[in-house]
């Protein structure tokens, strides 16, 4: 019964969709109010269906309904309770209602924050969100429903997959969707300014936070993927240029533009055009993402389903999404006009820079993920395009873009001199080098890439010290305090952020120098060193959780002789599928990682045994989470408080400036 | 600078990103593509020598071996038709068995061993990796003999 109370909600949910997206924009488009208000009640009223219909599947997995075909599937009566709830996103159909709650959890926000926008933009947006939902609805409804009944009903669950039995399982993918489907606001925001011809400084202040707060959630997203694979694939790799690696970090690449470019549309009216198409790129590559990992078109964990329908399904719905945009663009864009004018040597002109470096390696990914995929559908041979590709393309494009990241936020809007540029970086540029090569040379172990990973992180921190400096003398306040409090925290935002790149990149540059590897045999009492630490095995015992049984091997690390830590990773067997699982047990620090994870039992109770060691590696998700910190920096800013609150934004401009008086 | 000399400028700057990142993409390509070859046409010669490639297969009943070390593994990788023996020195992936499919990217030695520096079995155990089973249907399909019947996946749900 509650299934089906779930499967009906979702009906309900898409006809309300349609209503919301054909009855506002029409609305708006012939300025009929009482149809452009349909908007908001019909946003809430599916937002309510949808949560009411994830209720109902998070109801038939926490009761072990295994009459319900994707619960039997994906649970097992011997599962916790945390991980039973975890599977509903667990694989193909119950993700998909994560992504439509989450699009509508979105929809419903714009609907609370939107009071300031005028009511014909908030009806286009509103709108243009419900077609995008009707196209997952649809696609649930019609070929893969959560709520499909297995009769008879299963006696016993396939379990989930035991890779996704982990914490980080749990929050990674509703984190990367909010991101993902946080990409659709923004898209729906410039949809709807091109429906109305009306794309100015404003509309950038808009979209702006909601923009910021996606990629946010993105940047948690992926971070807490490459954790995962970190710590639970065994192999200690936190990034394997994996194509649904990649799925995810193609949006992020042209989210990360669209973030820069919308800075220029709202300081400086610039960029318009380019701006609009981010966001429908954006958005797109985010459908495309879920195309990539959702339709069996790649294989591994994440693909669940290899039902031709369904990939067929998918890719129509993006052929519509993003060639009817980009018709739309094609046909309203040039009304929206150009901006302001700029000399090639500006903020604006590095932020284009930029820009077109982040495109153009989002681009080189996409082509090195979609390549093999062509060549194997026109049966031209089966290919893969491996970790070295990406790495030897990306690092020469992304160099430039992060050496522009230091000068940007020091150059003049509209027109800068570089001469002036280069005497105020001097210092920044001179102690960068410097620390560059030395740092490497003292720690023994100098190569060229090693010292451009240094270079670009010092480099981020001293320019961005240097503009700190200059920004203090430039503030009102009498004391060192008072300045540091009146610098806006959208300007912290993006320092704190453009820190996170130097952190990540200093984690990045410091596990490829120094990390250590060993594969090793190891008999009880054995010992084998990596790095400064020695490992000494105290061999096997076994050990019964709740769905498996397991070998927990026993290391004793020391070094120097004091005993560090105690590490004890498994070997597990899932008994519901019997599938072998390595659970890697590692000892996080500041500065390095230890790693280690069993292979194979030999005889005598011997063990093949892989460890690690692993300097800054934790640095790698700091600096994303420090970059996610600095988005939310960036929206508490006082300028978009102020716009929460107004009623009409030409009011505020001059409350504001009289704000500013009276203070 | 006049705007129309701007302009130029920023598409003359645009042009150069493309074409630095095609030609960085295009390099890369040639160096870093590995292509796909069954254990047919690795036992008639049709790959490319001193290049790394993969081969996928099936690793075959009763051909897994450990040396002394405990580490440097031998096994057969089979389509059915072709058998080629692989070695590798380290850790096999969880998923790894007799029997199952594989995919394993190395380089031919002189002798005919493949000398596999990754061994990939990402895939549960009612799942093939692709290539391996894209290997057996060729082999398959060219009439070759048949010495038992093997797991090929198809599209269900519990492919998970």
């Amino acid at each position: 019964m509650i299934p089906e109370i779930g499967h009906f909600a979702l009906i309900l949910a898409l006809c309300v969709a349609v209503v919301q997206g054909i009855l506002p924009i029409y609305g708006a488009a012939v300025g009929n109010s009482a149809l452009m208000a349909v908007a908001k009640p019909a946003a809430r009223g599916q937002f309510l269906l949808v949560l009411t219909a994830f209720g109902c599947l998070a109801y038939a997995f926490a009761e072990k309904d295994f009459s319900v075909l994707y619960v039997a599937a994906t649970s097992n009566s011997q599962l916790p309770l945390h991980y039973r709830l975890a599977a509903i996103w667990g694989a193909h159909e119950g993700s998909l209602l994560l992504w439509t709650l989450i699009l509508t959890i979105w929809m419903f926000a714009v609907t609370l924050f939107s009071t300031h926008l005028p009511e014909s933009t908030r009806s286009r947006i509103l709108g243009v969100m419900g077609l995008v939902s009707i196209g997952f609805l649809l696609f649930m409804l019609t070929v893969s429903n959560p709520f499909e009944r297995l009769i008879p009903a299963a006696a016993e669950g396939r379990d989930l997959n035991p890779l996704l039995q982990d914490p980080g399982m749990v929050i990674h993918p509703p984190m990367l969707y909010m991101g993902y489907v946080g990409f659709s606001v923004a898209f729906a925001f410039a949809i709807a300014a091109l429906l109305g011809g009306n794309l100015d400084a404003a509309w950038a202040r808009w979209s702006r936070p909601w923009t910021t707060v996606a990629w946010c959630f993105l940047t948690v997203g992926i971070a807490m993927g490459s954790g995962w694979a970190y710590y639970e694939l065994g192999w200690g790799g936190w990034w394997f240029w994996d194509p649904v690696e990649n799925a995810s970090f193609m949006p992020w690449l042209a989210g990360t533009a669209l973030v820069h470019s919308l800075a220029v549309t709202d300081k400086r009216g610039g960029f318009k055009v380019w701006t609009v198409l981010l966001a429908i790129m954006a958005f797109s590559l985010s459908l495309l993402g879920t195309f990539l990992v959702r339709s069996g078109v790649l294989t591994s964990v994440h693909a669940f389903a290899t039902d031709p329908k369904r990939g067929m399904f998918i890719l129509a719905f993006l052929a519509i999404v993003i060639g009817g945009s980009l018709a739309l663009y094609a046909w309203r864009a040039p009304r929206v006009g150009l901006g302001g004018s700029f000399a090639s040597v500006s903020r604006e002109g590095m932020l284009l820079a930029n820009n077109v470096l982040l495109v153009a390696a989002m681009g080189s990914v996409l082509l090195g993920t979609l390549y093999p995929l062509f060549l194997d559908a026109l049966d031209l041979g089966k290919i893969s395009v491996g970790p070295p590709y990406f790495d030897s393309v990306f690092v020469p494009l992304m160099a430039p873009a992060i050496f522009l990241m230091g000068i940007g936020p020091l150059a003049q809007w509209k027109k800068a001199s570089l001469p002036d540029l280069a005497k105020r970086l001097k210092w920044a540029f001179g102690v960068s080098v410097v620390t560059a090569i030395t740092l490497p040379i003292v720690m023994g172990n100098w190569t060229p890439l090693l010292s451009l990973g240094l270079l670009l992180a010092i480099w981020i921190l001293t320019t961005g010290l240097v503009s700190l400096r200059e920004r203090l003398t430039h503030v009102a306040g009498n004391n060192l305090m008072e300045r540091l409090a009146s610098v806006p925290r959208s300007y912290w935002g993006m320092q704190v952020a453009h820190c996170g790149i130097a952190v990540f990149i200093v984690g990045v540059t410091m596990v490829k120098g120094f990390e250590t590897e060993k594969d090793v045999r190891m008999n009880v009492g054995e010992t084998a060193t990596i790095g400064d630490y020695m490992f000494r095995f105290d061999g096997a015992q076994d050990v019964v959780g709740p769905n498996y049984t397991a070998a927990r091997g026993n290391f004793s690390v020391s070094r120097d002789g004091r005993e560090t830590t105690v590490l004890y990773p498994e070997k597990r067997r899932y008994t519901a599928q019997n599938q072998i699982m390595t659970e890697a047990a590692i000892d996080p620090g500041l500065l390095r990682d230890l790693y280690v994870s069993l292979g194979e039992p030999l005889d005598d109770g011997a063990w093949s045994v892989r460890l690690y060691h692993k300097p800054f590696v934790d640095w790698i998700w700091g600096g994303c989470f420090i970059m996610a910190l600095g988005g939310v920096l960036a929206i508490s800013d006082r300028r978009y408080r102020i716009a929460w609150r107004r009623e009409e934004p030409a009011v505020s401009a001059s409350t504001r400036a009289a704000r500013r008086k009276v203070a | 600078m006049k705007p129309r000399h701007k302009r130029f400028a920023f598409i003359g700057l645009g042009l150069v990103v493309v074409v630095v990142a095609t030609w960085l993409v295009m390099n890369a390509l040639k160096s870093n593509l590995s292509l796909f070859h069954t254990p047919t046409e690795v036992a008639n010669g049709e790959v490319p020598k001193g290049r790394p490639f993969r081969i996928g297969g099936m690793v075959e009943d009763g051909s897994l071996k450990r040396e002394g070390d405990g580490l440097t593994v031998h096994f057969v990788v089979t389509d059915t038709a072709k058998r080629v023996p692989v070695t590798y020195k380290g850790i096999l992936p969880d998923l790894f068995k007799e029997g199952k499919g594989a995919v394993a990217q190395g380089q031919l030695a002189p002798d005919g061993t493949f000398v596999a520096s990754e061994v990939l079995a990402k895939h549960d155990e009612n799942y093939m990796p692709p290539e391996a089973a894209a290997a057996m249907a060729k082999a398959k399909a060219s009439g070759a003999q048949q010495s038992k019947s093997l797991v090929v996946p198809e599209g269900r749900k519990d492919s998970l």
